[in-house]
């Protein structure tokens, strides 16, 4: 088996039997019922109230999308928390503890040692972030009959941003210490969502300034880019008033971000593990 | 063959601190190496160096004819850390396991099982980590570093945290791996224990070799004692070769002799005597 493999398959073992995947297990079923319970809700006061000489289905769409919205923010969130825990000391934190040593010196490189940590974080996290979107999705069907507009480009793109979190915190752990590192990278996530917020403000209004914020952001934590694209892709085939509305929030604006955006993701993911393993060979442990 | 160890002129800067200044060392096939010195000396330095953990900043280091930290390199050897730890959710066996794994043993269940037992862990093969003993994690660890038959050993402290009767199996184990041809590079602090396995001991202080030699040779330079009717007469620098000479000089001179010993200083004592020596 290649060595990044194995790494990965242990690593996978790892995050399967440590107690933190059992909180955030219990931590999703929460956020799920509770999701359900309110979507319930939400979906019965708007056909009650917001029906009154529309179609249904349109009130089910403004709502859907919204409550879908926040799911997804909220899933994003509980993904980058799995990410950054999985991978804040993957490297100086392991070093530190002595984890790391006895694995190195195995006939295996560097590279693939990086490169397999990632990639069970990325497998682990991207599983957790489509399973959760789906369950949110069927919530959604459950409580209002409605159905995102498109459902793979959506979870692929909540799978993606996962990934890039969980790169940039293998990238930090190997210059800072684990909670050094978690605070960067979270650091990293909530300027990343303040950046896409800005642009669309800045599309709103509209300002220049503030879309070259928000498009420069998206470049340089193109997991915020890929997330608009996934709220972009639950309402895609909505127009007229139902589109600006589900546009603008709840957290984020939606965006298309076309193939260029996947092409950038990959590019990204790829130079950020090479300077992580750049940074690795040339580190003394 | 080219020596499972050899270093030459090995220098390692670590920000403004010089870990070692051109320390050489050579571990033969089947040798016994101890590494001595206090702590901060640079014999962790060394260790990691031939692992590949550490680059030197001069020197060279190489694990038989391979430039140390190459793959070639760590594909031949075996190693347990002095800070080491293993996850504390597997257990004994999923942690050799995932190392025979990494060194693309062969071995299977079956060598898991002989380590094990060779270093009396074969009840604790489904044990969790975060249940053994610091102990048991120490011998866990040198069982590790057995996996894939390994041609050389670096093993950094690894009685620490073992009971005189657990030293006393490390120890049995040492000799086991030397009939079986295996080199060992040990650092410890545990002179007696250098002293009683191995074939060579290397004394490093400040990053530089202050004595090397085998424990016999480092052990004859006390001198002898002649126990005579005007009383004891010490001679420093003489050794076991030159009792003949002592005794036939003092009988000619007219002395009555009653007893000679040659004196043997401990491991300990010549230990002591390099590090105060090169710190004056």
């Amino acid at each position: 088996m290649n060595g990044s493999l194995i790494v990965a398959r242990y690593a996978i073992q790892e995050s399967l039997r440590r107690r933190v995947f059992i909180v955030v297990l219990i931590l999703s079923v929460g956020f799920l019922a509770l999701f359900a319970w309110g979507t319930s809700a939400a979906f019965d006061e708007v056909q009650q109230n917001l029906d009154v000489g529309e179609s249904p289905l349109r009130a089910s769409e403004v709502a859907g999308g919204i409550l879908l919205g926040l799911a997804m923010f909220a899933i994003l969130f509980l993904g980058a928390v799995l990410a950054v825990f999985l991978t804040l000391g993957a490297v100086r934190g392991d070093a530190e503890r002595g984890l790391l040593q006895p694995i190195l010196v195995r006939p295996i490189s560097r590279r693939a040692v990086l490169s397999g940590r990632f990639l069970a974080a990325a497998v682990v996290c991207g599983a957790y972030v489509v399973v959760m979107f789906l369950a949110a999705s069927a919530i959604t069907r459950w409580a209002g009959d409605w159905w995102p507009d498109r459902v793979v480009v959506p979870a692929l793109g909540l799978a993606g941003a996962v990934a890039i979190i969980a790169a940039l915190s293998v990238l930090g752990s190997v210059y800072l210490s684990g909670t050094a590192n978690g605070i960067a990278v979270f650091m990293l996530f909530g300027g990343g969502l303040v950046g896409g917020l800005l642009g669309q403000i800045g599309d709103a209004l509209p300002s220049v300034r503030l879309e070259r914020a928000g498009t420069f952001t998206s470049r340089a934590l193109p997991f915020e880019a890929l997330y608009q694209n996934s709220l972009y892709g639950i309402t895609a085939d909505a127009d007229g008033f139902e589109r600006v509305i589900v546009q603008l929030g709840p957290f984020g604006g939606a965006q298309a971000g076309g193939p260029g955006l996947w092409v950038w993701s990959l590019a990204y993911l790829v130079i950020v593990g090479a300077i992580a393993s750049w940074a690795f060979s040339r580190r003394d442990l | 063959m080219p020596p499972a160890l050899s270093a030459t002129g090995l220098e390692n800067r670590d920000g403004g601190v010089q870990a070692l200044r051109g320390v050489d060392i050579e571990v033969d096939e089947g040798q016994l190496v101890g590494l001595l010195g206090p702590n901060g000396a640079g014999k962790s330095t060394l260790v990691k160096i031939a692992c590949g953990l550490v680059r030197p900043t001069g020197g060279h280091a190489q694990v038989l004819g391979h430039r140390a930290g190459t793959i070639a390199a760590r594909t031949s050897l075996g190693y347990l850390p002095e800070l080491f730890r293993y996850p504390g959710w597997a257990n004994g066996d999923e942690v050799l396991d995932l190392h025979q794994r990494l060194s693309r043993s062969r071995g299977g269940s079956a060598e898991r099982r002989e380590l094990l037992e060779l270093v009396g862990l074969a009840d604790a093969r489904d044990r969790k980590v975060e249940e053994m003993s610091k102990g048991m994690q120490q011998r866990l660890g040198i069982a590790q570093a057995l996996i894939g038959q390994p041609k050389l050993l670096l093993l950094d402290e690894p009685t620490s945290a073992l009971d005189p009767a657990g030293r006393i199996a490390v120890r049995e184990l040492l000799e086991e791996l030397r009939r079986r041809g295996i080199a060992v590079l040990l650092n410890s602090h545990l002179l007696s224990e250098v002293e009683l396995v191995c074939d060579h001991v290397v004394i490093i202080l400040k990053g530089a070799t202050v004595a090397s030699g085998t424990p016999d040779e480092l052990a004859r330079r006390s001198g002898v004692e002649v126990e005579t009717a005007t009383g004891i007469r010490r001679y420093e620098h003489a050794t076991r070769d030159d009792v003949p000479r002592i005794v036939a000089d003092l009988v000619a001179a007219g002395e009555q002799i009653y007893g000679v010993t040659v004196v043997r200083s401990t491991l300990e004592e010549v230990y002591l005597e390099a590090i105060a020596g090169s710190e004056a």
